[in-house]
Parts: structure tokens; sequence; C-alpha cells
């Protein structure tokens, strides 16, 4: 019998369903508090409110560049969920950060991040952070993401 | 009566007005212009359930936040350095355990700054992640021009 999770088409729908839930099971992505908001094939796309307690500068109040580090690497790993043909664990091999401007104290970030290319072991992706649009980003992030073997089991929690 | 802080005491103040600092709960152990970043476990580090590995964003922060308080010790600025890009090597899974970091200033330039992090858990010699990332230096005093 096949695991209907190795359909790409009903994958990433399952994931659009649990869209609002997907961040809830990794502690650190929920202490972030920040939530994945559209997902299509090989892309998604995310929102990172503001809170007081991600602030890395106490003079300017702006959110640390580590919560954007956090946002995009997560953003990395489902756009890859949305495009590996067969369900896979990924993990991050590395993830290069841009800082182009710093973001604005009090407002939310916007981010989006696709999977550009797979080969057999390794998936690349790239990502954007920026309030408005892509015209004007925050920052921008370049990573390679090891696809793990296929595991048997899954269980609640695991990530995609 | 004046009391000349020193550059230790300095960071110790700065970091504990830094709100990512308190919500990771990680600490500077500053020894003189040397410091080691410790990151004691909790679960809400946690990226994956599954594997109870820490999560490589939690990791990537710590070490960026190692990283710019070293070159807080060593560079004579009053405003923290502002990040310019950095690179996360993630070598190994964190595991459910106390995280540590060194951070060394490899080039310490009048306006920026390139250094190297390095995080390890019970091995020091197996570490965790590695980053190497660039750093604006905020302006500071009138002497900055003449050094």
């Amino acid at each position: 019998m096949s695991n209907p999770m190795n359909d790409l088409d009903a994958r990433i729908e399952f994931m659009r369903k649990n869209m609002a839930d997907m961040m809830k099971v990794t502690p650190w992505a929920n202490e972030m508090g920040f939530q994945v908001t559209r997902i299509e094939k090989g892309h998604v796309w995310g929102v990172q409110p503001f809170h007081e307690h991600l602030v890395g500068d106490p003079e300017t109040r702006v959110i640390h560049g580590g919560v954007i580090t956090t946002l995009l690497d997560n953003l990395c790993g489902a756009a890859c969920g949305a495009t590996l043909k067969e369900f896979r664990f990924v993990a991050t091999l590395d993830l290069r950060i841009d800082y182009m401007r710093p973001a604005e104290s009090g407002r939310d970030i916007l981010a989006e991040a696709e999977c550009y290319h797979v080969t057999k072991s390794v998936a690349f992706c790239r990502a954007w952070a920026y309030h408005e649009s892509r015209e004007k980003v925050i920052a921008t992030a370049q990573g390679a993401f090891a696809i793990n073997k296929p595991r048997t089991t899954y269980k609640k929690g695991d990530q995609m | 009566m004046s009391e000349i802080l020193s550059r230790g005491d300095q960071l110790e103040g700065f970091l504990a007005q830094v709100p990512i600092v308190q919500t990771l709960g990680m600490r500077c152990d500053i020894k003189g212009d040397d410091m080691v970043g410790v990151l004691p476990f909790q679960n809400k580090l946690i990226g994956n359930f599954t594997i109870k590995a820490l999560h490589g964003g939690a990791i990537g922060t710590f070490l960026e936040m190692t990283a710019m308080a070293q070159l807080f010790l060593v560079a004579d600025v009053e405003r923290p350095p502002r990040t310019i890009n950095i690179t996360v090597d993630y070598l190994r899974q964190g595991h459910a355990q106390d995280l540590y970091a060194r951070a060394t200033v490899v080039k310490l330039g009048r306006r920026m700054a390139s250094v190297r992090a390095e995080a390890w858990q019970s091995q020091r010699d197996k570490p965790v992640a590695a980053l190497l990332g660039h750093f604006l230096l905020a302006e500071s005093g009138s002497a900055r021009e003449e050094s």
C-alpha cells in the first residue's frame, strides 16, 4: 500500500489544511509565534508578528536577526515539503542570511521561501523577508538542505 | 565617586536588557576579553520533538548573539554591532543538552568586522554548528578616526 504523503498534490493539500498548526508542533517556532500563510508547489509564505520578547536591540526595539534566521529556515524546510515528490525529512546543511535593511520596530515581518532545485540528496532554497514586498527586502537567505533517507514511521510532531 | 565599568561589565549590562537573550535563556561567561556563550537546555529550544533536536534557528540566534557579544568585548564601540550577513554551517544534530559557543574576531576593521563562532555540546572537538559573520561597527568616540 502506498503512503498518501508520497503524493505531492495530496501532501500540499494536507499541509494547507494544517497550516495554522504546522509551527505549533515546533517549540522554538511556537516561541517565535510565526505562521505559514500560503502554500503552493515549491513555494511557501509566512508571517512573523512583532513581539517584545524577540527584540534584539533595546534602544531601537527592532526584532533580532536570529528570529529571521528561524523564520526563513523553517519556511525553507516547508518549501522542501511542498516540492519533493516523495515525503522526506530535510535537515539544514547551511543557511546564509544577508541583511539588506533593518526591520522596523512594531511591524509584522512577511516572508516567503522557494525550493528551486532538488537533487537526489540535496534541496536548494532561497527566501526573502520584508514588510511590504520583495522589492524592498529586509533580508534574503540561501540554504542547502540534506534530504534524509525515508523513515517507515511517522509520529505526531514530525516536521514536514 | 566615579566608577569605570570594565568592558565585560558593560557587555553584561547590555545583555541583561536584550529581550531575545532572555527569551533564549543564554548567558555569557566573560573572562577579560574572552568569553564563552552558554545556552542551557530548555524544551522551548527544540525544533523536532521526534528526534529531540535543537531548532536550527535557536542555534543560529545563539551563535549570532555570541559573535556580537565577543565583538562588543574587543571593539571600541558604544552601540551593539549590526549584522551584515551570517552563514551558519549545521554540522551535527543539536541534542537536548546545554550548548556552548566561542567566537573569534578574525578581522577587526574600522567599520566592519569578520567573526567566526563555533557551538558544541559534550565534546569540544565535535562542533554542532559554525558561523561566519560580517558586522558593521557603530560609530563610537571621536578618537576613532585617528586609530
